[in-house]
C-alpha cells in the first residue's frame, strides 16, 4: 500500500505540472481570494468561450486547445495511433489529477469522453478519418441524445424513431438533458429502429449535424437560472445512412463502449479539497465580517467535509488501483459517484450555512456575497449530481445487485 | 500509488483467516463473554505460534519485524473474527511502548516474552475522568533513579486482571511518566467492570505500587504520542475487520430471508442499505490505512497526526451506521442473544469508544485544519 508516487510517477507529474504552469491562459487561472468552484462545463468553460460573442474568450479558448494539442494531451486516453496520448490509466490519473488541481477548464467535451473512443471501437475507417481529427483540433464539439421525457433511468425505453428511407434515415422525436447542444456543431444521439424487438434490440447509434434542417434545440433554463442543457426536438429530419455507427439495431452496445479510461472521478475530489482551502483562507481576513456567530456547529461540520473528502480520495485511489492492476472496476465505481455527488451536496450545505443569512446572496457581484457566492451556487447547482449519470438509486441497485450479488427486484 | 495489498500481506491475511474460522468461531467467542479470563490461553499459545504477538517486535528481540500495515491487515482480521482476549493489550499497550521508549535492557527482557506470548502486558492510560489528553493523567509517581511508586486510580484499563505487567502513565514533578508495573503485589487491586462488549475493562487502583522507570522521568507524555497512535489506528483496523463482517453477515441473511414471497435482499430498501454500508466498509478500510502508510513509511508529523484523528473520527461513526444496518436488516432475530449479528454491534461500540470517538477526533481535526 502506498499513496506516494513511484519516481516514474512523480517525473510525469513534475511534467504536467510544467505544462499548466508554462501554457495555461492567465485567464483560466484562479485569482488570489476567489473561489474556483468547478469545471463549469456547459455553462462556462471552454465550451461556452468558444462560442462566445467576446473575441478575448474565443481567443483564449483556442489559445489553451492548441497548447494542449502542440502537446498531444487532448485526447490523453486514446491509443497513440487516433492522435491520443496513449496515457496508462495512472498517468491519466495524474494527468486529471493535475488539471483539476490548477482548476484548468477540459478541452474537447463529449467529443473526447464519449464519441471519439466509441468511433475508436465501432466507427468505420471513414467515419474515423472524418471525426476524430476534428475532435482532436478542438473544431468540432460534440453532444449527447440519449434521454428523453419518457426514458430516464430507464433510457432503453426510448423511443425517438429512425425509419430506413434509401440512403437516410429520417428522425422523429424529442431528447432532453441535452447538455451543451447549444455549443455544439454535432450531435450523437440513440434512436429507436426497429419497435417491434425487445427495447434493447431495437436502437441504433447515430451521428448528425446539429444544424441538419428539422433539428430544433430549445434552452431549458436550469433552477439557477443558467442555461446548460436542452430539449431537443427531431422533425422528419434526414441523415445520411453513412452516419449509423455500428450495426443497425445494436446502438445499447455501441452506446455502451468503454474505452480503457481512469475512471476515479478524482477531479471533484480535488475541487472540494481545494474548495475548502480556499474558504479557510477567506475566513482568516474579509470572511470574519461573513462568519455566523454561533459558528463552532458549523466548524465541526467542515471538519467531517473535509474527512470525507479524504475518504472520496480513497475511493478514487482505489479505482486507479483497480485499473492499473488490468482490472475492471465493478460495484466501485458507482461507490465514486454515489458518494461524491452526495459529498458535493453535503459540502456546499455546510459551507453556505457558515454565512448565516448571507447564504441569502446569489449575486456574485454584491458586496454582500460571501467568496462571490461561490458556495450557494454551488448548493444549487449540486442537486442535480445525484441525479445525472445514473441515478444514485440505480447507483444504489447496481452496487447492491452487480456489487454484492443480491437478487433483482 | 497503489492501494492493495501486497503478496506477503495477502498471505497473512488469509493464513489468519483460515486459523481464526478454525480456532476462534463464534462459540468460543460466546463462552468468553461469560469466562472470568474472557480469553483462551490454549489460543493465546498458538495465536503466539503463528508469530502474530511479536509480529511488530523486531528479529533481534525474537519477533518477525513486520510493519505497522502488516500489523493492521492481521488485527483487521482479529476484529472479523472478534477474537477475545489481551491481544491488542499486550501488543499496542506492551510491546509497542516498550518499542518505543523501553531501554535495550528493557527491550530484551521484556520482549521476547511479549512475544512468545509468555506475559502479558496492558497499557494504563485512563482514569476516571475519562480523558485521552495529558491534563487527564493525575496518578501520583515518585520516581527515584530507576524505581517509580505510584498511587492513583485508573480506568478502563483492557485486561489489567490478567496483566502481568501494566504500562502506567502518571504524573511526577517533572509530569507525565511512564512505568513498567508488575501486578502482582499488595500495592496492585485490579476490579473488572462490566461492559456492553463483555470484554474485560478494570479499575485498577495504584497504592505505592512498585515499578520501573519506561523512558525518561516527565517524557511519558512525548513517549505516549505514537503508541497512542498506533493503537488508534488499530483500534480502526479492528473496527474495519467487525464491520466487514457484520456487512456479509448481513448480505447473506437478505439473501436468505423470505418475506412476501420473495427474498428481503430483493426490495431497494434493503439493497441500498447494503450498498451503503459497502460504502461505509470500504471507506473505512482506505482511510485506516491510509493512517498505518503514514506512520510505517514515517511522513512528516502533522500529516500522519491528522491522518490518525480522520481515521478514527470516520471509523468510528461510519462503523456504527453498518451495525445499526446490520441490526435493521435482520429484523426481530438481530435482538436476540442467541443469534450472532448483535456480538458484533456491542463489540463495534468498546471500540468505537477507545482512544476517543469521532466527536473526539473531529475537534482534533478541526483544531488541524486551522479552523
Amino acid at each position: 500500500m502506498d499513496w506516494s508516487d513511484s519516481p516514474e510517477q512523480a517525473k510525469f507529474r513534475q511534467e504536467v505540472r510544467t505544462f499548466i504552469q508554462q501554457k495555461l491562459p492567465e485567464s483560466y487561472r484562479p485569482k488570489a481570494g476567489e473561489a474556483t468552484g468547478e469545471d463549469e462545463g456547459f455553462t462556462g468553460g471552454w465550451q461556452a468561450d468558444r462560442k462566445s460573442t467576446d473575441p478575448k474568450r474565443v481567443a483564449t479558448a483556442q489559445q489553451w486547445a492548441t497548447a494542449l494539442a502542440e502537446q498531444g494531451w487532448i485526447a490523453p486516453a486514446w491509443p497513440k495511433e487516433y492522435g491520443g496520448a496513449g496515457l496508462s490509466t495512472i498517468e491519466q490519473f495524474i494527468y486529471n489529477q493535475e488539471m483539476a488541481e490548477a482548476a484548468a477548464p477540459s478541452v474537447g467535451g463529449m467529443g473526447v469522453s464519449m464519441l471519439g473512443p466509441t468511433l475508436i471501437v465501432h466507427g468505420s475507417p471513414e467515419q474515423k478519418q472524418e471525426h476524430l481529427s476534428r475532435i482532436l483540433s478542438g473544431e468540432v464539439a460534440w453532444a449527447q441524445g440519449y434521454s428523453e421525457p419518457g426514458a430516464g433511468s430507464d433510457l432503453a425505453s426510448l423511443q425517438t424513431r429512425a425509419v430506413r428511407d434509401g440512403d437516410e434515415y429520417v428522425i422523429n422525436g424529442q431528447k432532453i438533458w441535452t447538455s451543451g447542444a447549444h455549443f455544439a456543431d454535432w450531435l450523437f444521439a440513440l434512436v429507436r429502429t426497429d419497435p417491434e424487438a425487445p427495447k434493447h434490440r431495437g436502437i441504433s447509434f447515430m451521428i448528425m449535424d446539429i444544424k441538419t434542417p428539422g433539428i430544433t434545440v430549445r434552452p431549458l433554463i436550469n433552477m439557477g437560472w443558467e442555461h446548460g442543457f436542452n430539449e431537443t426536438f427531431f422533425e422528419d429530419v434526414r441523415v445520411p445512412a453513412k452516419n449509423l455507427i455500428g450495426e443497425e439495431n445494436r446502438g445499447w452496445y455501441v452506446g455502451m463502449t468503454l474505452l480503457d479510461f481512469e475512471r476515479s472521478g478524482i477531479a471533484g475530489a480535488v475541487s472540494y479539497r481545494r474548495g475548502m482551502a480556499e474558504m479557510k483562507e477567506f475566513l482568516k481576513g474579509n470572511g470574519k465580517s461573513y462568519r455566523r456567530q454561533d459558528f463552532n456547529t458549523t466548524r465541526l461540520e467542515l471538519a467531517d467535509r473535509a474527512i470525507e473528502t479524504e475518504v472520496l480520495f480513497n475511493f478514487a485511489f482505489r479505482i486507479v488501483t483497480i485499473q492499473s492492476r488490468g482490472l475492471v472496476p465493478n460495484y466501485e465505481a458507482s461507490v465514486n459517484k454515489t458518494f461524491g455527488s452526495e459529498l458535493h451536496q453535503r459540502l456546499s450545505r455546510t459551507q453556505s450555512k457558515a454565512w448565516g443569512l448571507y447564504a441569502n446572496v446569489w449575486d456574485r457581484s454584491s458586496k454582500y456575497a460571501p467568496m462571490q457566492a461561490a458556495h450557494i451556487h454551488d448548493y444549487v447547482g449540486s442537486v442535480p449530481h445525484s441525479i445525472f449519470s445514473g441515478s444514485n438509486e440505480i447507483q444504489r441497485n447496481v452496487i447492491a445487485t452487480r456489487g454484492l450479488g443480491l437478487p433483482r427486484g | 500509488m497503489d492501494l492493495g495489498l501486497n503478496e506477503q500481506q495477502e498471505l497473512l491475511k488469509n493464513s489468519a483467516r483460515e486459523f481464526l474460522e478454525n480456532e476462534c468461531p463464534e462459540s468460543h467467542v460466546r463462552d468468553m463473554e461469560e469466562d472470568e479470563k474472557g480469553y483462551s490461553p490454549v489460543l493465546w499459545q498458538k495465536m503466539a505460534e503463528q508469530g502474530w504477538h511479536g509480529l511488530l517486535v523486531p528479529e533481534q528481540y525474537g519477533g518477525a519485524g513486520f510493519d505497522f500495515i502488516d500489523q493492521m491487515v492481521l488485527v483487521e482480521e482479529l476484529g472479523r473474527a472478534l477474537v477475545p482476549g489481551p491481544y491488542m493489550s499486550s501488543v499496542f499497550g506492551g510491546a509497542v511502548p516498550i518499542l518505543e521508549a523501553g531501554s535495550d535492557a528493557q527491550k530484551q527482557e521484556f520482549l521476547p516474552k511479549i512475544a512468545a506470548g509468555e506475559v502479558i502486558f496492558s497499557l494504563a492510560l485512563t482514569e476516571p475522568s475519562a480523558r485521552f489528553d495529558e491534563a487527564g493523567i493525575q496518578a501520583k509517581a515518585t520516581v527515584s533513579g530507576q524505581d517509580v511508586t505510584i498511587s492513583g486510580t485508573k480506568l478502563f484499563v483492557s485486561d489489567a486482571h490478567v496483566a502481568d505487567y501494566l504500562v502506567v502513565a502518571a504524573r511526577s514533578g517533572k509530569g507525565v511518566t511512564l512505568a513498567i508495573v508488575p501486578t502482582k503485589q499488595a500495592g496492585v487491586k485490579t476490579t473488572v467492570l462490566q461492559t456492553i462488549a463483555r470484554d474485560k475493562q478494570c479499575e485498577v487502583v495504584l497504592e505505592n505500587a512498585k515499578g520501573q522507570l519506561l523512558g525518561t522521568d516527565g517524557g511519558g507524555w512525548a513517549a505516549l504520542g505514537p503508541v497512542i497512535q498506533k493503537y488508534t489506528v488499530a483500534e480502526c483496523a479492528y473496527l474495519v475487520g467487525l464491520a466487514q463482517m457484520d456487512f456479509e453477515i448481513a448480505v447473506d441473511y437478505a439473501k436468505e430471508r423470505v418475506q412476501f414471497g420473495r427474498p428481503i435482499g430483493s426490495f431497494q430498501a434493503i439493497q441500498h442499505k447494503c450498498a451503503d454500508m459497502v460504502t461505509d466498509v470500504d471507506g473505512s478500510r482506505f482511510i485506516m490505512y491510509k493512517a498505518a502508510w503514514s506512520i510505517a513509511s514515517g511522513q512528516p508529523a502533522n500529516d500522519t497526526s491528522i491522518a490518525v484523528n480522520m481515521a478514527k473520527a470516520w471509523c468510528s461513526e461510519a462503523t456504527r451506521r453498518v451495525v445499526a444496518h446490520g441490526q435493521q436488516i435482520h429484523g426481530g432475530i438481530g435482538f436476540t442473544k442467541d443469534y450472532k449479528i448483535q456480538l458484533f454491534y456491542r463489540r463495534q461500540k468498546r471500540a468505537e469508544l477507545a482512544f476517543g470517538d469521532a466527536d473526539f477526533h473531529r475537534e482534533l481535526v478541526a483544531q488541524q485544519l486551522g479552523l
